[in-house]
């Protein structure tokens, strides 16, 4: 059995699967059960500061996109961070952590943006024994008009001035976690990192309007026939969370600040997949919200089954493995020639490949009288979408053609590697000579 | 190849009715393993249930959802090992269970769609994929140093030596036949478990190691209740039915009668179908499971009629109804409300005279109403009973009486299965009953 025990920015928990801050770890009441359940870690849902407690609209927070069978696709919300009494939350996270020590429990905060205000919460938070902080620097509605989350997170400079005031005021590691909601990723974890940040954690939720209603023409969900903007999150997002934590594990810069990777994971498999991107460790929200505490225990037989089954003892032999063969475009071997191959026996005649590739593609499939379905290699580029529409998995697969062999499309033999920067048509190649 | 001139038509009790050829395709997996591709698509369409309903359904407990998550996010040897925790038959369950009846009648797509996800498929394809590759996922805890005798070699009795073993005892099963399995291996339609199955997963189980199979002993003749008490530190009983009820009536005794659960168990023995004789007109008397795979495996040895005739309504029939719509759909005539009167013939048996029944002030009664059925063989399956129970036990109309936990009225003396007084005559509650009084067994002997 593989150790899938992690210990991330110095914070230890007996698996990488953590409960991200949100509303299921709103509450002890939550965070017991979750516990219980299996999570290796819960950040408390995000507090501020001492005083009246925000509020959250009285209609609904929710709005999603489903797949086929109303598969919950992705979430948006527009809840805002506790609207729980500050000295409850505080109570409550001392009296879990007291009782699962074995676990991490991690603080989410978003106050002002002012020396004074973060001192001050993490002052009050010191005595519950929690692992460490998270700083909110990702929320990007409601909290954000008030200048704070997302509208941190947007501005590299700030998230260095105020993880530097964290890191100056407490002795606790912190996790700074960014919103997806700029240009260049790389830039505020950049700006973490020169703050002190010990860990970043990603992605925040992305600004989105799930749906219209049609009937009053107002965004979904709706609020007393009006709707605003809310935060993307679920396994639509998850994608675009990859490349996000693929581009800090693989920037120069950032490359040994840990990673918590966030976005969309729902299954073992998810979880693997960031973290071979280097995610230290993973965050889940939308999977506990949409199935229950309960899927924890997929995540944790399916990545202990996974590390057996690599031979790999513990999460530290799949963190960052995936990293190095992250690259540039310019890099990929323009040499390696696949083609597309149907199997006939798992085929069952849909036409959906064809009518992708005849409509839309390189018009390399052809279709029988009776419905047999196969690639012609003379027009084949190998673009994958034929792949990618088919209902069976594995009906289609891309066979590599070995170096020497004649691609019939181009008539040229397959070479040895050779990527854009040598390649005769890119005009630098020639500007060089 | 042996040629002869029998048909469906011929009359009398013989075999090779059918071609050779047809043999085999009769007698194939009803309903094979999943392919990849269908066990994703079962897969997906399950909901994840919060406290779900077919957990519940289900006598062992089995964590239905969790387990198709894992076929659906491709670890089905991680599946498979949630089902056997909980049920360490669950190969033989996914092949005999009426899930119709269990799980797959309490999940909410039946609700919703009328068409609940394949969770007894599901289960084939988890357990299959883990047998296949000969892996046991289960080992043993350090050794305690205490012996379990179990007797009978059943679902409960595996199940109860293989848990105890998993605890670190050391366990003997006693049985009376000369190969393992109880009613998986001698008493299930041959087309729900093909390729020797029953045999295969009982080899299977035993790899846990520490248990050790004593064949061909009979309690109260090869071996005594009080021989088991003094070797060993705990006596787990879960010997089944081997009794078998009577009609009562004057022709039980021609030639051409005989007991359905040995018409089974011949079938499930010979490697060779074709060679088993089989009537022309066969009359099955019963309404349950066993009446159902004999009156079907008669129909597939190429008898010409088989009618299933049962004294009580359709809906009292324990059989399911998708049991039935099978025996159905292949051409078994079933009559309810019926009742033999006599069997009829000289030497051998060639009709039954039956009554019409109704339920009466005095329960079922039998009306002025007759008919009689042409029958050339006559297969009875209309219950069975314990047979041997030792005589310090408690017995509750004809069972043993247990007092929670599998725990019999006599100190140091645990039963499970059908022998037991409570249980509904399915492998799975067998399993439920004899995995959980070796966890009772377990606390008392490290208390």
């Amino acid at each position: 059995m593989a150790d899938l025990s992690t210990i991330f920015a110095g914070i230890k928990s007996p698996n990488p699967f953590w409960l991200a801050s949100a509303p299921p770890t709103d509450k002890e009441y939550n965070v017991r059960r979750a516990f219980e359940a299996g999570w290796g870690g819960v950040v408390w849902k995000t507090l501020g500061l001492e005083g009246p407690p925000v509020v959250n609209v009285n209609g609904p927070r929710y709005g999603a996109i489903w797949g086929a069978d109303r598969r919950l696709l992705g979430l948006n919300n527009i809840e805002l961070i506790t609207d729980r009494p500050l000295e409850v939350n505080l109570q409550e996270i001392k009296s879990v952590k007291r009782d699962y020590k074995d676990r991490a429990l991690v603080i989410s905060l978003m106050v002002p943006c002012d020396e004074e205000s973060w001192k001050e919460i993490l002052h009050q938070i010191e005595d519950t024994e929690a692992d460490g902080v998270e700083l909110n620097f990702g929320c990007p509605h409601g909290m954000a008009e008030r200048g704070m989350g997302s509208a941190v997170g947007q501005v590299p400079e700030y998230i260095e001035m105020v993880t530097r005031w964290v890191k100056q005021h407490s002795r606790m590691p912190c996790i700074v976690k960014l919103t997806p909601n700029i240009a260049d990723i790389r830039k505020p974890a950049e700006a973490a990192k020169r703050g002190g940040a010990d860990a970043v954690s990603l992605i925040n939720t992305i600004n989105s309007i799930t749906s219209v209603n049609l009937d009053d023409f107002s965004p979904e969900p709706m609020i007393d026939g009006k709707g605003t903007h809310g935060g993307y999150c679920g396994p639509a997002v998850k994608p675009i969370s990859l490349n996000m934590v693929a581009e800090i594990a693989r920037n120069q810069e950032t490359k040994d600040l840990p990673i918590s990777g966030i976005g969309g994971i729902t299954t073992w498999r998810d979880a693997a997949e960031f973290m071979s991107l280097g995610a230290g460790n993973v965050q889940v929200c939308t999977a506990a919200m949409t199935y229950g505490f309960k899927i924890v225990e997929e995540m944790i037989s399916g990545l202990s089954d996974y590390l057996d089954k690599k031979s790999m003892s513990s999460t530290h032999a799949l963190i960052g493995r995936a990293v190095p063969n992250v690259t540039d475009w310019q890099f990929l071997n323009l040499n390696y020639t696949t083609k597309a191959h149907i199997d006939q026996t798992a085929c069952i005649g849909c036409g959906r490949c064809f009518a992708a590739c005849e409509d839309t593609s390189h018009q390399a499939i052809t279709m029988s009288d009776n419905r047999v379905f196969t690639v012609n290699d003379d027009e084949c580029v190998a673009c994958n979408l034929c792949v990618n529409v088919c209902p069976v998995q594995n009906c289609i697969t891309m066979l590599e053609l070995p170096i020497g062999t004649t691609d019939t499309r181009t008539n040229k033999k397959v070479a040895p590697y050779a990527n854009w920067t040598e390649h005769p048509n890119n005009p630098s190649t020639k500007a060089a000579e | 190849m042996i040629v002869t001139n029998n048909s469906p038509m011929t009359p009398g009790v013989v075999a090779h009715r059918l071609p050779e050829t047809v043999y085999a395709v009769n007698f194939r997996d009803s309903a094979p393993k999943l392919a990849p591709h269908e066990a994703l698509v079962a897969a997906d369409r399950c909901y994840f249930c919060h406290d779900a309903p077919c957990i519940t359904a289900c006598p062992t407990d089995i964590d239905i959802p969790l387990f198709i998550r894992q076929i659906a996010t491709g670890t089905p040897m991680a599946a498979a090992k949630t089902i056997l925790e909980q049920n360490i038959l669950g190969g033989m369950c996914a092949r005999v269970c009426p899930t119709e009846q269990l799980c797959e009648q309490s999940c909410v797509r039946e609700l919703a769609e009328g068409k609940p996800v394949d969770i007894g498929r599901l289960q084939r394809f988890a357990t299959d994929t883990l047998m296949e590759a000969g892996k046991h996922p289960f080992s043993r805890a350090v050794t305690t140093g205490k012996t379990v005798a179990v007797v009978g070699a059943g679902p409960a009795g595996l199940a109860c030596a293989h848990r105890l073993a998993m605890k670190g005892h050391d366990v003997v099963i006693y049985d009376a036949h000369v190969k393992a399995g109880g009613l998986n291996e001698f008493g299930i339609a041959t087309y729900k478990t093909t390729d020797d199955f029953a045999e295969r997963e009982v080899e299977w189980l035993m790899k846990i190691g520490g248990i050790s199979l004593r064949l061909g002993q009979k309690l109260g003749l090869d071996v005594t209740l009080a021989d088991l008490q003094n070797r060993h530190d705990a006596v787990f009983l879960g010997m089944g039915l081997a009794g078998v009820n009577g009609l009562g009536l004057a022709g039980e005794d021609l030639a051409g009668v005989r007991d359905a659960v040995d018409f089974i168990s011949d079938l499930r023995q010979s490697a060779n179908k074709s060679g088993i004789s089989i009537g022309r007109d066969v009359v099955v008397i019963g309404g349950g499971m066993t009446a159902i795979d004999a009156a079907v495996q008669a129909k597939l040895l190429g008898a010409l009629n088989v009618t299933i005739v049962y004294r009580r309504s359709q809906a009292d029939m324990s059989a399911s109804q998708y049991e039935q719509s099978h025996a159905a759909g292949l051409g078994v005539n079933i009559i309810h409300n019926a009742t033999p009167l006599e069997l009829q013939g000289e030497g051998s048996v060639n009709s039954v005279r039956f009554a019409y029944t109704v339920h009466g002030a005095k329960g079922l009664e039998h009306t002025v109403d007759h008919f009689t059925l042409a029958a050339d063989q006559v297969l009875k399956a209309i219950g069975q009973t314990l047979l041997g129970a030792p005589a310090e036990l408690r017995l509750k109309n004809g069972k043993i009486e247990t007092i929670g936990s599998g725990l019999t009225h006599v100190a140091g003396l645990w039963a499970g299965g059908d022998c037991t007084f409570g249980g509904d005559d399915l492998t799975v509650t067998a399993v439920a009953q004899g995995r959980d009084a070796a966890e009772n067994i377990h606390s008392n002997l490290m208390a």
